[in-house]
């Protein structure tokens, strides 16, 4: 839609890894394909997930605006991006931030972002992405070459990829840490992105980090794969080894499981190939028709860890070797170390805060903000700073803001967190008060980071397709009405968890807090009206260690009441400094449901209840529709496929162009990709070697006669080895006019094989 | 489309916003205001596809209350905590520079003269009837450095001009009507962040037109006019209608 987009190429050429670039070339050439009809909507919508070009709601078409449902007449008319899902209407772009970190030219690149193509927000996620809502997807090679050029992707942000790869933000600075996961998370995520063995899963993938067992940070239960560090003692020589616990098999979505031990200590030489392992066993068996158990949680709960355990330990005996399994290590330690901008105050210790400087004529406010925002550092002098942001949300101006808050205080170390804030790390202690007061200039000082008052919540109905209701409407509320009872409260309450997410799906992690919630919708006199599920029992620390449990639904307008009635409960009858959750434990669900047994109905002639937080409509559950969080599932050859086709329209173009012998390399590129893409169907390591690919193109599928057209025999293959056979000449304008006339048949005839014989990746 | 030819720079002006700033007032609460711009969904009562409100009152000088349409959103905008009926316009337009922002400008106004009228609002909201801000929303087309500024102050000036009836309109204010240059009464500066005229103006004695660039080269190219005299919605519509 914007007027400069395709300006943006030319003024960043050069100005982003060459990688990055040819990746959004392929996406905008793929959305020029669709819009000429050559690229099915299916194919089409995994392929922009796979970008993070996601949904929102209402992008069917229609919404109900209290009144009737209205059809929205897009320009664009009925024409899709997706199965159901109109060209025009506004998505969502993620951006994948691995482990959280950020430098001051990246935060200012999401305010440019933020303010041009979206509503100037800037949402922090709870796997420590960002998110920008209500972009066209015509924007979106643009935006993503503005974010390139600041060596940011977006690539597998969504759809059925490996997701951000989401470590402790912290990691690093932890006073508990065994040591600083952040160069192993950053190489396991540049390591999965675009891998062959990633790009058939069924589902999503999602890795995460921690430095330690007991804290909450990594959350690695919750996690398709976990790894947490640990060191040990090598018997033989006595020094000291780095590895990692490696879990599998956790998630949360509608019923939440705990991630299970794979190894107990896997050396950083292992991580890689063993998350290769992972995924191509999770790529081979996981479930693919029935999107409700395609998480490798399933997987793992059919097979058994055992069978599962065996099963990655036998795949990691076939692999080809590949030196970024162990290159990266030295790299890494070296790469990714952080310092501070300021050395340490002199005589200064890891011992509390309030040593610092004298807080008697201090405002409350800064107080407070030193009590709950603020952290110590294993380095002595140092603390890390806590942003807590509105609901996760951050405007562009104060991104500027940040930036140069970071610029002056650090070296720009600032990372994202799960709870949908900021920290700012290696900050010195005496610089605090100075940092106080930009942060407040910046409206970026609010008070309570982690605590009762930061509420944790998904989008929800706001923009969700899947939303039930409106988790943002109720998390603002909560906020409110929390937000200066919580710093009277007993610290016990101060400290407690409110997570929030729009259904059962979990994107709130609900099942981990104190006080979760999660949408869901009942019928009172006729009418739908929005509701919670009260979910109490969860456990944030080690981990995220215990999930809890539904207790009782309650209409979303009485849902501040039951925070207030059960925190009110907790301080009463609290035994021995017992948590929440044992405090949950020994009260009993029975109890508890009773108690707020009657918050369970609204009260007598109250009306407000039929609509819901922030939204005055009638609610309804007509605005919901099918989630893309799924994503399509596309095969490897499809995939494959794709790009052949892709291939061969930039020879087209090149042609056009007049760059004839360009055009007749990329007609013959495509056929080495269409029959590669078949061959890898049979054999998952076959190279990008030409004469590797026609070999075993030829032995599987030409001298078996698989690849023989009912009609046409093996005509097309021999356009393949003719092509291959004359690679090395110049083309002519003729030579490359017939050669992109062939390449498509050949390319048609591979996707006839791939129909007729329904391939999928090998068993 | 921006060319160099000798020392002349042209710039295309796309993705206009223009806020009017609203009186300031203590108790101006926005939500309610959110019944009021789901009505407007239901009569889809502009030109433009609306679609959804967005709430962000949560965040500090932020967008405030938003009505998010396709070709241009509506909102009740809080940016550098200054309150204004905001219009920002998506989709490209043809035309020339002064049409589009005469387009932008006439749709923030509609929407401010409804937000006036509307007895749900029981006329909390109003145009403060001085200041026009102008924003950019394109940092390619409109990079904010002084070239472009001195390249787009004509275009500017022209637009306030035909907006506040200058030279020749028939505004009733004689003692308005000095040079017929439009240059002549506007006076120019230049600030990091965009200047709230708050208090005392700088100087209305001279009835000049005061134009305040924003001059922070991360943000978008942006100018906030204030008139000398105090303008309704209606009677700067009937000027961008002469």
């Amino acid at each position: 839609m914007k007027s400069s987009n395709s300006l943006w190429k030319e003024k960043l050429d050069g100005k982003m890894p060459e990688e990055l670039a040819r990746e959004i070339d392929i996406f905008e050439t793929e959305i020029a394909l669709r819009k000429q009809g050559k690229l099915e909507e299916r194919l089409f919508a995994e392929t922009r997930l796979r970008r993070g070009a996601y949904g929102q709601r209402y992008d069917n078409g229609q919404r109900n605006d209290g009144q009737k449902v209205q059809k929205l007449n897009f320009p664009s008319g009925d024409f899709t991006k997706g199965p159901n899902t109109m060209w025009d209407a506004p998505g969502m772009q993620r951006i994948k931030v691995p482990a959280g970190g950020l430098n001051a030219a990246q935060l200012e690149t999401m305010a440019e972002l933020a303010e041009e193509y979206s509503d100037g927000i800037a949402h922090v996620t709870t796997r420590q992405d960002f998110q920008l809502h209500y972009i066209h997807i015509d924007d979106t090679p643009a935006l993503m070459r503005r974010l390139a050029a600041a060596n940011i992707t977006t690539r597998e942000a969504c759809g059925n990829s490996v997701r951000n790869v989401t470590a402790c933000p912290y990691a690093g600075v932890c006073t508990d840490e065994s040591f600083d996961v952040t160069p192993y998370a950053r190489a396991l995520s540049r390591f999965l992105l675009g891998h062959p063995d990633c790009q058939n899963f069924g589902r999503k993938f999602k890795p995460a980090f921690s430095g330690c067992a007991q804290h909450a940070c990594g959350l690695t239960s919750l996690h398709d794969l976990g790894l947490i560090a640990k060191t040990r003692v090598n018997e033989a020589t006595g020094r000291e080894e780095l590895g990692f616990e490696m879990y599998v098999g956790g998630g949360l979505g509608a019923v939440p499981y705990h991630a299970k031990l794979l190894d107990s200590f896997v050396p950083p030489e292992e991580l890689l190939p063993l998350t290769q392992s992972i995924a191509r066993v999770f790529a081979r068996l996981g479930e693919k028709k029935n999107r409700n158990r395609a998480r490798i949680k399933f997987l793992i709960q059919d097979l058994g860890i055992e069978k599962f355990r065996e099963l990655v330990f036998e795949e990691r005996k076939t692999l080809p070797f590949d030196p970024r399994w162990t290159e990266y290590i030295e790299q890494a330690r070296s790469e990714f170390q952080e310092a501070p901008l300021k050395e340490a105050p002199r005589n200064e210790t890891q011992s509390s805060l309030v040593t610092i400087g004298d807080l008697n004529g201090a405002s409350e406010n800064f107080k407070r903000w030193m009590k709950f925002n603020n952290r110590p550092q294993r380095q002595p002098g140092y603390v890390t700073v806590t942003i807590a942001l509105p609901l996760g949300d951050i405007t562009a101006n104060q991104l500027r803001s940040l930036a140069d808050i970071v610029r002056r205080f650090t070296k720009e170390t600032i990372r994202t967190t799960v709870e949908q804030n900021f920290v700012i790390r290696w900050v010195s202690k005496t610089d605090l008060p100075e940092l106080y007061k930009a942060l407040a200039a910046a409206g970026l000082a609010d008070v309570g980071a982690g605590a009762l008052v930061d509420v944790t919540s998904c989008p929800g109905t706001d923009t969700c397709k899947l939303g039930i209701s409106s988790s943002r409407g109720l998390a603002a509320e909560l906020r409110r009405q929390v937000s200066e009872k919580s710093f009277q409260s007993d610290e016990a309450v101060q400290n407690l968890h409110i997570k929030i997410s729009g259904c059962f799906n979990s994107c709130g992690q609900h099942h981990v807090a104190d006080l979760g919630f999660y949408g869901v919708s009942r019928k009172i006199a006729g009418h739908a009206v929005p509701h919670f599920q009260v979910v109490l029992g969860g456990q944030w620390e080690h981990n995220a260690a215990s999930y809890g449990l539904p207790v009782a639904a309650v209409p979303s307008k009485n849902i501040p009441q039951v925070v207030t009635r059960l925190t009110d409960r907790y301080v009463a009858e609290r035994q021995n400094g017992e948590t929440f959750k044992d405090f949950v434990k020994r009260t009993g669900k029975a109890e508890l449901k009773n108690m707020l047994e009657d918050l369970t109905r609204p009260a007598a002639g109250d009306t407000s209840v039929f609509s819901d937080w922030g939204d005055p409509r009638q609610y309804t559950l007509g605005d919901m529709g099918e989630g893309e969080c799924a994503g399509e599932v596309v095969s490897a050859v499809d995939f494959g496929l794709a790009a052949a086709e892709r291939e061969l329209f930039e020879a087209q173009l090149a042609f056009e162009k007049g760059e004839v012998d360009q055009a007749g390399k990329s007609a013959y590129h495509s056929m080495l990709a269409a029959a590669k893409a078949l061959v890898r169907a049979e054999n998952l390591d076959v190279s990008d070697d030409p004469d590797q690919i026609v070999s075993e193109f030829r032995q599987r599928y030409y001298d078996t006669r698989l690849f023989f057209d009912p009609f046409a025999g093996g005509k097309f293959a021999g356009y393949l080895f003719a092509a291959h056979e004359k690679s090395g000449q110049t083309y002519t304008e003729e030579s490359s006019r017939y050669l992109i006339d062939e390449a498509q048949l050949f390319i048609d005839a591979a996707h006839s094989c791939s129909n007729r014989l329904g391939k999928p990746v090998v068993v | 489309m921006r060319s160099i030819l000798e020392e002349e720079v042209t710039i295309e002006l796309q993705h206009i916003n223009v806020k009017l700033l609203l009186k300031e007032s203590e108790n101006l609460k926005l939500d309610s205001v959110i019944p009021v711009f789901h009505s407007w969904i239901q009569g889809q009562i502009f030109d433009e596809l609306l679609l959804d409100v967005a709430d962000y009152r949560h965040v500090k000088d932020g967008p405030g209350l938003m009505l998010i349409g396709h070709e241009a959103d509506y909102s009740l905008d809080n940016t550098d905590g200054l309150l204004g009926v905001r219009y920002n316009r998506k989709a490209p337009l043809p035309g020339t520079n002064l049409d589009r922002l005469i387009q932008a400008t006439r749709s923030a106004l509609v929407a401010c003269q409804r937000l006036e009228s509307d007895p749900r609002l029981n006329g909390k909201f109003h145009f403060n009837g001085q200041d026009v801000q102008l924003i950019i929303n394109d940092r390619l087309l409109a990079p904010n450095t002084e070239t472009t500024r001195q390249a787009v102050e004509p275009d500017f000036e022209r637009f306030a001009v035909k907006l506040f009836g200058l030279s020749g309109s028939s505004h009733p204010d004689e003692s308005r009507q000095g040079s017929d240059e439009p240059g002549g009464q506007f006076s120019h500066s230049r600030s990091s962040t965009p200047t709230v005229f708050r208090g005392a103006p700088l100087s209305m004695s001279d009835n000049k037109y005061y134009v305040n660039y924003s001059v922070d080269m991360r943000r978008l190219l942006s100018a906030t006019i204030r008139s000398p005299k105090s303008f309704s919605t209606r009677e700067l519509l009937n000027n961008l209608a002469a």
